[in-house]
């Protein structure tokens, strides 16, 4: 096994003797050097959350968004370089018009997700063009086949899930994600837990500011994938806050000054 | 044989949950205008028999390759769309109409009208052909929604037997298709066992 990519990580079209497309790997440490995005699809939808670190006091609130509106029916999260990203949801919506199009019906979310898949897949094999640097969850919701989650990765392969967490701090999501019971939880509870996990997941220390992203699609928003509104987002945090201090009466701890939770 | 101008069909009628039918009548019995695309889709076609046999073998095959990356029967309304593109796109040079019906695990039996120009439309139950015009009034008065099969069939045959007596250039043999969840059934009826009116 080579432990040194040596000359085999300059182009996509090249392998090591050990069997790996080192240009690839690298895509996916752009995604892992990203914040957090997590989806979760529960009994009745699918719930987005992502991290979105704040640069500078002098952005203005909400730019650079990083989830995206794919189709009426269709939401992505990213995670990643957000321009690869960016041009990825304009392919996914390239697809999914051209389906409706042609087929005069909604675009199932697997198909979606394998179409993209395969896009993005193209771009591992040649020496002229690199890998995008993002990985995305896509998430729908259908009367009839349900709410569903796909994630798609550079690589270019797409799984299904019930939960799934990509960027700086997908272990840990993964970890509280699985906590959850979500086959059996509704987008109302869901929302308030996405929003805990994505509070849990920030680091603090080397992380200053982030804007919480929510969004979500299912049965409560009869099968739109929209930004969850501003009432219910407040409450959402609220809850994540509440869930997230330190401070214990029983246990004697105090408030630190330095949280930045309550501000 | 002139294949070129529609002979008077009576298309699809709509039971509800469980069934659909789709009716036909040609001047030759070795001409039978309703194509299968799909295993629970048909097209009944009309206009130039050459063009619509060539957007049929197209749409067939789209659809063939549809239905497998899909990895599921196809939705009847993606049939209808896949004949509607072609219609549409290629209008100056064709002259075919279609009535494209069928089952599907979505929204069960459906009927889709796709004009020669490449209008899509659904409807519960229609008629085309040069012997439509005669039975305009009788289906109207007699289409409930929601007939049971064998009303439906009875009902289609009625329809068909009448405008066959009054247009001259519709007659010979009716082709039934009957499309359920279960199956296909293919009937044909000669001139002589159809029902009887006062037409004569």
């Amino acid at each position: 096994i080579s432990l040194l990519p040596l000359q085999y990580d300059l182009s996509a079209s090249t392998f090591s003797p050990d069997g790996r497309v080192f240009q690839v790997e690298y895509a996916m440490k752009a995604v892992e050097n990203s914040s957090t995005a997590i989806g979760i699809r529960c009994k009745d939808g699918v719930v987005f959350g992502v991290e979105k670190l704040v640069l500078s006091k002098l952005y203005e609130e909400g730019s650079n968004k990083r989830i995206f509106n794919i189709d009426r029916h269709v939401g992505m999260a990213v995670a990643g370089l957000l321009a690869d990203a960016r041009s990825l949801s304009e392919v996914s919506r390239e697809e999914a018009s051209n389906f409706r199009s042609n087929y005069g019906h909604d675009i199932p979310l697997k198909h979606l997700a394998d179409r993209v898949a395969m896009y993005v897949h193209a771009y591992t094999l040649y020496s002229a063009v690199r890998p995008f640097g993002c990985s995305f969850i896509l998430g729908s919701y259908d009367e009839d086949d349900g709410p569903q989650l796909y994630m798609v990765d550079p690589s270019g392969i797409s799984h299904g899930y019930w939960g799934c967490a990509i960027g700086k701090a997908k272990q840990a999501a993964k970890t509280e994600i699985e906590k959850l019971q979500m086959k059996e939880m509704t987008c109302r509870e869901l929302v308030k837990e996405v929003a805990k996990i994505i509070y849990i997941v920030h680091d603090e220390v080397k992380d200053k500011a982030f804007e919480l992203e929510l969004s979500w699609v299912g049965e409560v928003t009869k099968g739109r994938h929209e930004l969850v509104p501003k009432d219910i987002k407040e409450e959402a945090e609220k809850y994540a806050k509440v869930s997230n201090c330190p401070s214990d009466e029983n246990l004697d701890k105090v408030c630190p000054s330095s949280c930045y939770i309550c501000p | 044989m002139d294949s070129h101008h529609s002979y008077s069909q009576v298309k699809g009628v709509s039971t509800g949950v469980s069934s659909l039918f789709i009716v036909s009548y040609v001047s030759s019995k070795t001409i039978n205008k309703l194509i299968q695309v799909h295993d629970r889709i048909f097209c009944c076609i009309a206009g130039s028999l050459a063009d619509a046999q060539a957007v049929t073998k197209m749409a067939k095959f789209q659809l063939s390759f549809h239905s497998i990356q899909m990895e599921s029967p196809p939705l009847v309304k993606a049939a209808a769309s896949i004949m509607r593109e072609l219609c549409y796109n290629n209008k100056e040079e064709l002259q075919a109409g279609f009535i494209t019906a069928g089952w599907d695990r979505k929204k069960g039996p459906q009927i889709y009208v796709v004009s020669l120009g490449g209008m899509l439309l659904s409807q519960p139950y229609t008629i085309g052909g040069s012997g439509s015009t005669y039975i305009y009034g009788y289906v109207d008065a007699k289409f409930k929604p929601d007939m049971s099969l064998e009303e439906a069939t009875q009902f289609s045959t009625n329809a068909l037997a009448l405008a066959m007596g009054r247009d001259n250039v519709s007659g010979g043999v009716v082709h039934l298709v009957v499309i359920t969840e279960a199956e296909v059934k293919h009937v044909v009826v000669p001139g002589n066992k159809l029902p009887k009116f006062h037409d004569e």
